[in-house]
């Protein structure tokens, strides 16, 4: 895929991160104390709270995630959006009052109001931490996905620019510039949302054989018995077919490989069954080759930098429409999906193939699939469980959209926003607007990702760049707007979680439950040194997990949150039982619980640890539908077990 | 005036609980019927998915009538004192330094 360095771009995004920057410093000089470095002294207007909420909340992983997902696969990644909207439903309804009630910095602050225990604390502390982290990675990765297409450079530089820029925002104001710079960002990825929307709808569909570079997909027929044996091709003259051998015997599907007499490149094609056994159709895929030491190899050419030299084909077309319609020209909101469910779409998947030398070849083969199957839940092999038969698949199912749910009211920097409001009815409405935001923004991906689907410029190799490709296939300012956004997403989320981090470090942790005794303005300092560390890890986390999709990553953190900090937080609320141990206990096993879990299912397995995924020992990878009523059932038990205690000691 | 904005909140949560799961129920348990198309030659999936998200907004803006109604007198009152706090312990910490 041909990403050249836009200027466009460049200018675009030199300018969004320089305002930014600008605006934080001078922001900064207003806060001082730490009640103004935490919390914005409480003085944010709830308006501008609500769509910061949304800058906070759609990050890198909402945006070019989902996007990424619904354009590779259909349905399936809308079901994060609706899990995600439907989270703020718990902050709303159950969360959102009582916190800002009972709160002052962080959310441990609430869970302890009542008992004043150093454990509390430092339990919270810690899970902020965790979770946190475990946020931050897809984030940051998130952010070298952008800047490798956008500016040219490599991921880690990426990373390393994010890390810089957040950490200055953080460092020279806290969460007032924080607050400003996630409600720009929330207007911006909002508003050109609907913008491109509304620009994919304009454009309706048009019937192609191939991506935007013009390129055309061919379809060769043969006989299956030229095929079987290597040796010159009937079909085509100067075409010689490959021996299968090695692992090429052994794929899922059946691919032959074709090497051109005179130029001597070799491409890939799909082997098609016909009605007739004796013939098959070939149809033309797409390889790329990873050696060791050496360039990468695509379509069989050495892999070219700059425009102009060999690249995988932009993909991703409409193959048919109803009543054999050509083009749809303009359509309506609802036509959109009702032309799509009758159309048929060309999608591309992939498969990969050692070779005995080492070098590893990636397949891309189109698929034909009919619109109703792609609006319509289960395509994605981590949802293709719901249509078995296998209870575990629709039990991680359930676990994922029940974590979803849970999740949101309990990740730490989303709780913290409570704090800088100035009382319960702001932190009510701020809220409210946040869901209005969210919630249009999220009604937006179905088509943007159904948009990027069929807009001919996916890359078949990378799902995360969906969204800003999409706005490259309408015109380059419109992509350069669309990555500087994406950018300040990832940056308005980043400097969220590293504020919550910092806030759990000198809070939770130093000042509470090891008792440093720090003065405000000593306070304002170590929350800075800790923002600086949890930066510095973020960034080294961000370029180790370089390469793994950043949807579920985002899925994992939100399990996290939800075992540790659900149980108590609702508990607490609802509860009058329940003691500190009972709260300190439930943190920390629905913390490891979850974490654990991921740890050792196939998932993990697979990607991170590179061994085979039948050897993970966890029944299915999604932790929440164990690990949540197991936090619940931990503070339930522990807190009837230390009754005694509890009263002996308040009293 | 807390009790009853919890109670409240509680009840419209049970509610979307209900709406929220039944949509991930009958996604796990019965793929099929999200594929028909009730209205418009629009599936069910896509109707079901937007009505959540709909509905998510239409509550929140029925509790957040509804809560007002009443506690907007002793909501400012507090919102008052709790900010004056807020201003005299900004000061003091000022001072302090």
């Amino acid at each position: 895929m041909i990403y050249e360095a836009a200027t466009e771009a460049v200018v675009l995004f030199l300018l969004f991160v320089g305002f930014t920057l600008g605006l934080s410093f001078w922001l900064g000089r207003k806060a001082q104390s730490s009640a103004g470095y935490f919390a914005a002294h409480g003085q944010i207007p709830w308006f501008v709270n609500g769509i910061a909420f949304a800058g906070d909340y759609l990050s890198a992983a909402s945006f070019l995630g989902i996007c990424g997902m619904i354009a590779f696969y259909g349905y399936d990644g809308f079901l994060y959006s609706i899990g995600f909207l439907a989270g703020w439903i718990v902050a709303l309804f159950v969360v959102a009052e009582p916190m800002k009630r009972l709160g002052k910095f962080t959310f441990a602050d609430a869970l302890d109001a009542k008992f004043n225990n150093r454990g509390i604390k430092f339990a919270a502390g810690i899970s902020t931490l965790v979770v946190s982290i475990f946020y931050l990675i897809p984030q940051m990765v998130g952010a070298g996905v952008l800047v490798q297409p956008l500016l040219g450079f490599d991921h880690w530089v990426g990373v390393l620019i994010v890390g810089a820029v957040v950490i200055m925002i953080v460092v020279t104001a806290g969460m007032v510039s924080t607050t400003w710079v996630q409600f720009l960002k929330g207007s911006l990825l909002v508003v050109f949302s609907a913008i491109l929307t509304w620009m994919i709808l304009e454009r309706g569909f048009e019937v192609k054989s191939g991506g935007g570079d013009g390129h055309e997909f061919r379809r060769i027929s043969v006989l299956r018995q030229d095929i079987d044996s290597p040796g010159p091709l009937a079909a085509m003259s100067g075409w010689d077919v490959l021996p299968r051998d090695g692992s090429w015997a052994e794929t899922k599907h059946e691919f032959v490989r074709l090497k051109q007499a005179d130029t001597g490149q070799v491409t890939a094609w799909l082997v098609e069954e016909t009605n007739n056994a004796a013939n098959v159709t070939l149809v033309e895929a797409q390889t790329r080759v990873a050696q060791n030491g050496q360039p990468d190899l695509v379509n069989g050419l050495e892999k070219g930098i700059k425009a102009g030299e060999p690249q995988l084909h932009p993909v991703g077309w409409v193959k048919s429409l109803p009543d054999g319609q050509q083009k749809t020209g303009p359509l309506s909101m609802p036509g959109f999906f009702r032309t799509m469910q009758q159309s048929e779409v060309v999608v591309w998947r992939n498969e990969k193939v050692k070779a005995a030398d080492g070098s590893t070849t990636t397949v891309y083969y189109p698929k034909t699939t009919p619109g109703s199957e792609v609006l319509r839940p289960g395509e994605h092999p981590k949802f293709a469980g719901i249509r078995g038969d296998d209870i575990k698949g629709k039990l991680n199912f359930l676990s994922l959209m029940l974590a979803l749910f849970c999740g949101t009211a309990s990740l730490p920097h989303i709780l913290i926003r409570y704090y800088t409001v100035k009382d319960e009815s702001s932190a009510r409405k701020s809220t409210i607007v946040g869901i209005a935001s969210i919630g249009f923004f999220y009604v937006l991906t179905l088509y943007l990702g159904l948009g990027a689907m069929t807009s001919g410029a996916m890359d078949v190799t990378d799902s995360n760049m969906a969204a800003p490709l999409l706005a490259k296939s309408m015109n380059t300012w419109l992509f350069a707007a669309i990555s500087a956004i994406a950018f300040t997403t990832v940056l308005g989320t980043v400097s969220g979680l590293i504020l919550a981090s910092a806030g759990a470090v000198t809070h939770d942790l130093l000042s509470s439950s090891f008792g440093w005794e720090m003065s405000d303005h000593e306070k304002v300092r170590v929350a800075k040194i800790s923002s600086v560390i949890v930066g510095a890890i973020a960034i080294v986390l961000g370029i180790l997990f370089e390469g793994i999709n950043v949807g579920y990553l985002v899925g994992w953190a939100f399990s996290v949150a939800a075992s540790a900090n659900l149980p108590a937080l609702v508990m607490i609320l609802f509860w009058k039982r329940v003691t500190s141990q009972g709260v300190i206990a439930a943190i920390l096993v629905g913390m490891v619980s979850s974490l654990g879990w991921i740890l050792l299912s196939s998932d993990t397995f697979e990607t991170v640890y590179g061994l085979p995924a039948q050897d993970a020992w966890t029944p299915f990878t999604q932790p929440g539908i164990v690990t949540i009523p197991l936090g619940f059932l931990t503070l339930i038990v522990v807190s009837l077990m230390t009754k005694g205690h509890q009263s002996v000691e308040t009293a | 005036m807390e009790s009853r904005n919890a109670r409240l909140g509680l009840q419209l949560f049970c509610v979307y609980l209900l709406l929220y799961g039944g949509f991930v129920l009958l996604a796990a348990f019965s793929p099929a019927t999200m594929e028909t198309t009730p209205l418009a030659g629009i599936n069910l999936a896509i109707l079901y998915g937007f009505a959540l998200i709909v509905g998510a907004l239409v509550m929140a803006l029925l509790y957040g009538a509804l809560c007002q109604g009443e506690s907007a007198a002793s909501d400012s009152a507090a919102g008052q004192s709790a900010n004056a706090k807020g201003a005299s312990a900004a000061s003091t910490q000022e001072d302090a330094q």
